[in-house]
């Protein structure tokens, strides 16, 4: 398409310069010929093509997991599939499988709620007023959750969980995860809260409220985009996470579906496809809809925060 | 900083503090707002940290003798990971992973995608968009349960398209595996980081370089690179991190078979929680840090500096 629009521009100064010179960059400016337009044309077509294996490279995998789970008697491959909805019954059958979807519910909106109310308070106490060594602390903090990550940290946590008894609990997940979010949440509210206008609170401390009805009934309403975008971030965050359940829950019932998943194609002998396909679809939709829904809102912010 | 920039500051710093101040909050409360949070980090983030430095001189242990009766063994633990050559392989592993499937894969990939899509819109890219995001937002142990169906030995869709039925990707060739699976997970964010750089990208010096009679590779070689110069490496830094870091291809082939795919992370895994070595794991764990530590230092220098 690049080429098309400025080949009119190419051409009519390929007319007047053409006969003066022959240095290389008036050499391109010759009249196109039929070859170049056979060799633009089978450039195109090969550009088309290489688009589409690379579209294949990556939707191959994926399509088993849209397939499968409709699949009467699904087999590792993707065939053509007997349709059926019997998959997403046996799920109820499954004595861990809903289970494992509700702690996934309850660490993703725990860990969200945590990150989200302390995040706030932090975040609203650092745009207002001039704790000394702030910025210190807001790059310190970054700096400290981009390089302790779960990976890095698993054995200090493991055992720090042993000792102060947290290990196989909900709440011990949700901490640990909490914190290696907050930083970053508190980074993205005192952005939000430092665009609040400041003349909002002065009138309503001229009417007396108190610091804490400012911020509930005045800062918070208005950085209501902001508190939204975080708390969403932090359950896509946590979703999907397989390390920290992995290592800190061994009771398969308190275990979310990030591990079940896993738990189920590597322990279970003669994997049952039929409720591993329905479950990896239904554990894999929430984060897909919330993506496409919230990437379309916020755009790249959202996507470059995400999985960090 | 920021105040600075106000101009109804007027230079007393009395006045600036309380127009700052405007919910009148004050220093106390304003650390107490502040306190819960920085307790939750002290304590899950900073703590880990530190304690990595004690324990990897230890050789505490989950269970046995060493469990009960705790020794502090100065540096024998990096002494013996340094001579050991599992972790060297471990190192050499994770250098290759890192520099093909993160700087090299992840990079050029996503690049090629976000420049050739530049100019193609509607439902075309849409769907190109989409399939290589998904691949990116589905949950870990789903998208490796789909590559362990696709490379399935006897059923599976790849050796059924290749027509090569009973052969084992995973275990002849398990690292070419993994590099290929975390291009495929990880490159929707280069693919978009590169996409919003394009787009910043002045079409007028393109312009003014396509009048001139530059190749499609001289526009990005003269014009695109120098411009987004910053952006690839924010990228670079940004995903040697994070692919690093990852402990997704445990999921797949649980560093298997015979240590082949045992990439730093995983190694550290299986030394302290199945192996029971907390303090090796921990020692081990140290060395990560350091390395984070470098790239991240590195990163926010190069941020800095952009801005």
């Amino acid at each position: 398409m690049s080429t098309d629009d400025t080949l009119p521009i190419v051409r009519d100064d390929a007319r007047g310069d053409a006969r003066q010179s022959a240095s290389p960059v008036h050499a391109i400016r010759r009249q196109p010929t039929i070859v170049d337009h056979g060799r633009h044309v089978a450039a195109r077509i090969l550009f088309v093509l290489l688009l589409v294996a690379v579209g294949a490279f990556f939707a191959l995998p994926l399509a088993w997991l849209f397939i499968a789970p409709f699949d009467a008697t699904p087999t590792m491959a993707v065939t053509w599939p007997d349709w059926t909805l019997a998959n997403f019954r046996r799920l109820a059958d499954n004595r861990y499988a809903l289970g494992s979807i509700l702690n996934s519910i309850l660490i993703a909106l725990g860990t969200a709620a945590v990150t989200t109310v302390l995040g706030t308070l932090a975040s609203y106490a650092l745009s207002r007023v001039r704790i000394p060594g702030r910025d210190g602390l807001l790059y310190g903090m970054l700096l400290l959750s981009s390089i302790v990550t779960g990976t890095a940290a698993m054995v200090p946590t493991f055992q720090l969980m042993n000792a102060i008894r947290l290990v196989n609990t909900h709440t011990g997940v949700i901490l640990v995860l909490a914190g290696g979010l907050l930083p970053t949440v508190i980074f993205i509210l005192k952005d939000f809260m430092d665009s609040v206008p400041k003349s909002y609170e002065e009138s309503a401390r001229m009417c007396g409220a108190r610091p804490h009805q400012v911020l509930g009934h005045v800062v918070m309403p208005v950085a209501r985009p902001g508190i939204a975008f975080v708390s969403i971030w932090a359950v896509v965050q946590v979703w999907g996470n397989f390390l920290v359940p992995y290592l800190l829950l061994r009771d398969p019932a308190s275990q979310p579906a990030a591990v079940l998943m896993y738990t189920f194609y590597t322990e279970s002998g003669q994997a049952d496809l039929r409720l591993i396909s329905a479950f990896a679809l239904i554990f894999a939709l929430p984060v897909l809809l919330i993506y496409f829904f919230v990437n379309r809102k916020f755009g790249f912010r959202f996507h470059g925060g995400i999985k960090s | 900083m920021k105040s600075f920039d106000a101009p109804a500051a007027g230079g007393r710093t009395p006045a600036r503090r309380r127009a700052e101040d405007v919910a009148g909050l004050g220093r106390v409360r304003a650390l107490l707002f502040v306190a819960p949070a920085l307790v939750v980090i002290a304590l899950f983030l900073l703590f880990p940290a530190v304690w990595t430095i004690v324990l990897g001189l230890t050789d505490y242990r989950l269970t046995g003798v060493a469990a009960a009766n705790t020794q502090f063994v100065a540096g024998e633990n990096y002494t013996r990971a340094l001579s050991d050559p599992s972790f060297w392989n471990s190192l050499k592993l994770t250098v290759v992973f890192v520099a093909l499937s993160g700087v090299v894969g992840q990079s050029v990939v996503g690049f090629l995608l976000a420049w050739s899509t530049r100019h193609v819109a509607g439902w075309a890219r849409t769907v190109l968009e989409s399939v290589v995001l998904a691949a990116w937002v589905i949950p870990g142990s789903v998208v490796s349960f789909l590559w362990i169906a696709l490379l399935d030995r006897r059923g599976g869709t790849l050796n059924m398209l290749l027509h090569m039925p009973g052969k084992a990707w995973l275990i002849e060739h398990p690292m070419t595996v993994i590099v290929i699976f975390n291009i495929w997970c990880g490159t929707a964010f280069s693919m978009q980081l590169f996409s919003s750089a394009l787009s910043a990208v002045p079409p007028s010096q393109l312009e003014s370089a396509r009048m001139a009679g530059a190749s499609g590779w001289q526009q990005l070689r003269d014009v695109v690179l120098p411009t987004i110069r910053g952006h690839v490496l924010t990228n670079t830094l940004m995903i040697t991190l994070w692919t690093f870091n990852t402990f997704t291809p445990y999921l797949l082939t649980a560093g298997g078979p015979a240590g082949k795919t045992e990439i730093l992370s995983v190694y550290i895994y299986q030394t302290a929680i199945p192996g029971g070595q907390l303090g090796r794991g921990a020692a081990l764990s140290m060395i990560m840090l350091v390395i984070n530590l470098a790239i991240a230092l590195l990163y926010m220098r190069v941020g800095r500096k952009r801005s």
